[in-house]
């Protein structure tokens, strides 16, 4: 039994040793009430399998699914959640808060 | 990120060593950095105070992010892994040490007592059997360790809790009843500690939430720990 928050590095170490495309989401940056601080890590593989958070379940479905998308293409991508999102409904933050978020492929 | 500093900051974690990762969110490059590159040659790689500021981030444990005219940096600390050391393999132990692995901590127990520490009683954890003491002093706890004893037999705890006081434990706590803390403390400051380094051991330990089962109590130590690591405050007893 061995549950640190660095698994998750670990995981997509374990991911891409084993020939996996992985991509890390980390919160950058928070206003207002945000479930999860700046740091805190999701990391997502090819076949969009996860593990880690970055809120508090509002929008993993939708970063995991632009993480797939940056592992098809490289690079980086900021992105920012809030409850000024037009789907707001779907994918913000139900606490009112908004959080800014770095998805980038482990190369 | 490439895939070596992925390793880097794996390898940081293996050796307890804080880093802080500097991304620039522009290019996507990213650095690792750590005390190491205070003495080492400046790198051109990302400005000077970009490094200062992944020295603060590391001090605070807090990510934080450096926007400049160009572009921006974000900071991200990652620290050695948490630690908590149990003097006394007792039945509190038991769930204590599972609670504490799964809130993150790395851990291991130290009871010379051999019918107690069994790995069949504490699969995964850490058994060292040798004498408190010098099994504490050799595992040098540090700022993010913490250290709680448990058998309240004063010649098994006190010489971890003499260890521990001369320690950077972010956090010190001792099983036993008022009476029994008081009596400890007594001893303790014969051996030369002073009274501002007593007031560093929780005892009675924990918070007081009624806890009866020997779970509950684990959970109580594990509430005021996290409190102490949180807040860097302990609780009015």
């Amino acid at each position: 039994m061995n549950a640190h928050g660095d698994d998750i590095l670990q995981q997509a170490f374990t991911w891409q040793a084993g020939g996996q495309g992985v991509a890390l989401a980390t919160v950058i940056k928070t206003w207002g009430s945000a479930p999860r601080p700046a740091g805190a890590q999701l990391a997502v593989n090819e076949s969009g399998a996860f593990v880690g958070s970055v809120s508090g379940g509002c929008i993993e479905s939708e970063v995991v699914e632009r993480a797939l998308d940056i592992i098809t293409s490289g690079g980086a991508q900021l992105c920012e959640f809030g409850i000024s999102n037009a789907r707001a409904w779907e994918v913000g933050l139900a606490c009112g808060g908004a959080i800014k978020i770095y998805i980038e492929r482990v190369d | 990120m490439k895939s070596e500093t992925l390793h880097k900051l794996l390898d940081a974690r293996r050796a307890h060593k804080p880093v802080t990762l500097i991304t620039d969110l522009e290019t996507g490059e990213s650095w690792v950095n750590s005390s190491d590159d205070e003495s080492a040659e400046p790198q051109a790689s990302y400005p000077a105070d970009v490094g200062e500021a992944a020295r603060r981030a590391r001090a605070q444990g807090r990510a934080l992010i450096i926007e400049k005219e160009e572009n921006a940096y974000f900071l991200n600390p990652y620290l050695p892994p948490l630690r908590l050391i149990v003097v006394g393999a007792v039945h509190i132990a038991q769930p204590l040490c599972r609670m504490a692995m799964l809130s993150g901590y790395e851990v291991a127990i130290i009871d010379p007592r051999t019918a107690f520490a069994t790995t069949a009683r504490f699969p995964d954890v850490d058994m060292i059997t040798e004498w408190p003491g010098e099994a504490l002093r050799a595992l040098r706890p540090d700022c993010r360790t913490a250290v709680v004893t448990l058998t309240h037999d004063p010649k098994l705890d006190e010489p971890a809790l003499d260890a521990a006081l001369r320690s950077n434990a972010f956090y010190v706590g001792a099983l036993g009843s008022r009476k029994t803390h008081a009596a400890r403390l007594n001893r303790l400051a014969a051996e030369g500690h002073e009274d501002a380094a007593l007031q560093k051991i929780s005892g009675p330990v924990g918070l007081d939430i009624g806890a009866k089962s020997p779970a509950e109590i684990a959970l109580s130590i594990l509430a005021e720990m996290t409190l102490f690591l949180r807040d860097g405050k302990a609780p009015r007893k």
